[in-house]
């Protein structure tokens, strides 16, 4: 109970967000919101199913140069046609990267998708004339809906139109996952997670759901890293790197990968940290490897960890 | 050529990477800052021996013994950070050795500045030579031949010292050994110095060749990442051979088809860990 009041205040604050906070926050809502549906994503394979991609960023790069490639060289410049292509092309790849990795768990699973991630970073890098090299891509200003929304200045137009857009998205995201992981496949995903001896004994075919699981996240990651583009204009490789994949992860033990929204929560508190601390001193690494280290060391669970110690535990914590 | 001296180097590295995997099953994302921080030091240690009106000759030895001096930041870290760990998942050990690179990387932004650093001149103090047709610095052969002698001294220190046979008989089956006696703790921290001043030394020794820069950490660490997959996790001769093929391999498709360079060296990772994931040395996957 208490949980879904915070949820419906959190979906309040949100939606009614534009009309009372300063522009400037809006705009880090958009990367937060972006981030938040990888997150999502990302954590049916962290959280649900026990294993830790490093190379996340591959499918964030392939959604976020998928809305480059259509707005600058196709001329489509509808975003649900440029998520629709990301989710395709992200799933796509998913599934032939996750034919290899799935076979392996912890470490190896770990590798393999950074060796992958690295691949694509490697790709965008070196073939200049595709990709712009280290430079980069544009991304035009995407319609919505249909919509051109020409009277509106940049800011205007992403504070506003491109704002609700990606909350709808996020919303319908995080309906999906929740969906996802109150299914009996979400059930049979912590099975796998918590002894996949059993879950093969009972008949569930571990390989065969890593990999469903791996899709969706792949999925979940082109569709956010899509989001991405528009609000900076500018697509680049180091969206692929491994650091980038790293922070992810980071994010995700940032809120806690053991509740469904902590990863959400991760998400907002590491924008906006960083944002924080970077007007302060420039070297947000220091503070926020600190942060991890201490996160590592003392509060595995992440911040959804530390109130789920305060109140009592949630029903749906997936580690329950 | 230049091949076989970036292989000398990445040798270090990834040797620094095995003998941690090997004994404590903790993926040491950080080796590549360690490398950059032996670098940046290296640097240092060589401008002010310069400064002070040490014979460039010389340089070889103040940058040899910052490389390795820098390695004990490694006994700080494990007792200060890593030792906490040791009994979760790998996913944390992992996660806070990320946290290192994070914390490294800034560090030496803070302490250095973000333009590059180098000793500017000294690179040819030794001469060059001519070896079939090419060119060769003689620092490149000194720092390949200082790899080599490293690798045969850690072959002698695994395989016939006793620290060697307590690291071989942790690596085996930890348990065992804490039964038989062993500090485990005591082991831990000097595995993780040694690994660490592997790193160091390696970036101190590449630095005469060229400049420090921050990022040079995280893009080794890739290759060192290359090196030890191919090699087999864990293994000595892994690392040796991995780091030949992986600087070699680069040496030529830098020569023969630059866009080519790195993603040939993942495709063979990626193939290697497809096609015999203990890698060409390793033991089985755990």
């Amino acid at each position: 109970m208490r949980g879904r009041l915070v949820l419906a205040g959190a979906a309040l604050a949100l939606l009614t967000a534009p009309l009372v906070v300063p522009t400037y926050q809006i705009l880090l809502l958009l990367p937060f919101m972006a981030y938040a549906v990888v997150l999502l994503g990302l954590n049916l394979l962290f959280g649900y199913t026990g294993l830790v991609s490093f190379g996340h960023a591959l499918f964030i790069g392939i959604g976020a140069y998928a809305g480059a490639v259509l707005t600058t060289h196709l001329g489509i410049r509808h975003l649900e046609a440029i998520l629709l292509v990301s989710a395709v092309a992200g799933g796509i790849v998913a599934a032939l990267v996750g034919l290899l990795c799935v076979r392996y768990v912890k470490i190896y699973f770990g590798m393999l998708t950074l060796a992958f991630g690295m691949v694509f970073y490697t790709f965008l890098l070196k073939f200049y004339r595709l990709t712009g090299g280290d430079e980069g891509m544009r991304v035009l200003r995407p319609l919505l809906l249909g919509q051109e929304f020409s009277d509106f200045g940049k800011t205007a137009y992403l504070a506003g139109p491109y704002y609700y857009y990606c909350l709808a998205v996020l919303a319908l995201a995080a309906l999906g996952m929740w969906r996802i992981v109150r299914s009996p496949f979400g059930l049979c995903l912590r099975t796998i997670r918590d002894n996949p001896l059993k879950a093969e004994a009972l008949g569930v075919s571990v390989t065969r759901y890593r990999w469903y699981a791996f899709v969706i996240s792949g999925v979940y990651g082109a569709v956010g890293g899509a989001l991405l583009g528009p609000p900076t204009g500018n697509v680049d490789p180091t969206l692929a790197y491994w650091t980038h994949s790293g922070n992810v992860v980071f994010m995700t033990l940032l809120g806690g990968f053991s509740h469904f929204w902590g990863p959400v929560l991760g998400a907002f508190v590491f924008i906006y940290l960083q944002d924080l601390v970077m007007s302060v001193v420039p070297y947000w690494r220091l503070v926020f490897g600190a942060i991890l280290a201490f996160l590592v060391i003392v509060a595995p669970g992440g911040l959804m960890g530390l109130f789920t110690r305060w109140t009592a535990p949630a029903a749906d914590a997936p580690r329950a | 050529m230049s091949g076989i001296f970036h292989a000398a180097i990445l040798f270090l590295v990834a040797a620094g990477l095995q003998v941690v995997f090997g004994v404590q099953r903790i993926f040491n994302l950080a080796c590549g800052s360690f490398y950059a921080l032996g670098a940046y030091v290296g640097v240092w240690a060589v401008s002010a021996f310069v400064q002070a009106g040490g014979p460039p000759p010389l340089f070889l030895v103040p940058l040899a013994a910052a490389g390795l001096l820098v390695g004990l930041v490694g006994w700080v870290v494990e007792r200060g950070l890593l030792r906490f760990v040791y009994g979760r998942d790998e996913t944390f050990q992992l996660l806070l050795t990320f946290a290192l690179v994070l914390i490294l990387e800034d560090a030496i932004r803070l302490t250095w500045g973000a333009a590059p650093q180098s000793t500017s001149g000294l690179y040819l103090t030794y001469g060059q030579v001519r070896l079939a047709g090419a060119t060769i610095p003689v620092y490149n052969l000194i720092v390949i031949a200082a790899s080599v002698a490293i690798a045969l001294g850690i072959g002698w220190l695994l395989t016939r010292t006793a620290f060697g046979r307590i690291i071989r008989a942790t690596a085996d089956n930890r348990e065992m050994a804490e039964a038989l006696g062993v500090n485990m703790g005591r082991v831990y921290a000097k595995v993780f110095t040694l690994g660490t001043a592997l790193g160091t030394l390696g970036g101190a020794l590449v630095i005469p060749a060229t400049a420090a820069m921050s990022e040079m950490g995280i893009e080794l660490i890739v290759e060192a990442f290359a090196v030890v997959v191919i090699g087999g996790l864990g293994s000595m001769r892994g690392a040796f051979v991995g780091a030949l093929v992986v600087g070699v391999l680069r040496a030529a498709a830098i020569a023969l088809y630059p866009e080519l360079e790195m993603i040939l060296i993942y495709l063979i990772v990626i193939a290697v860990l497809v096609f015999r994931p203990r890698g060409l040395f390793g033991a089985a996957v755990a």
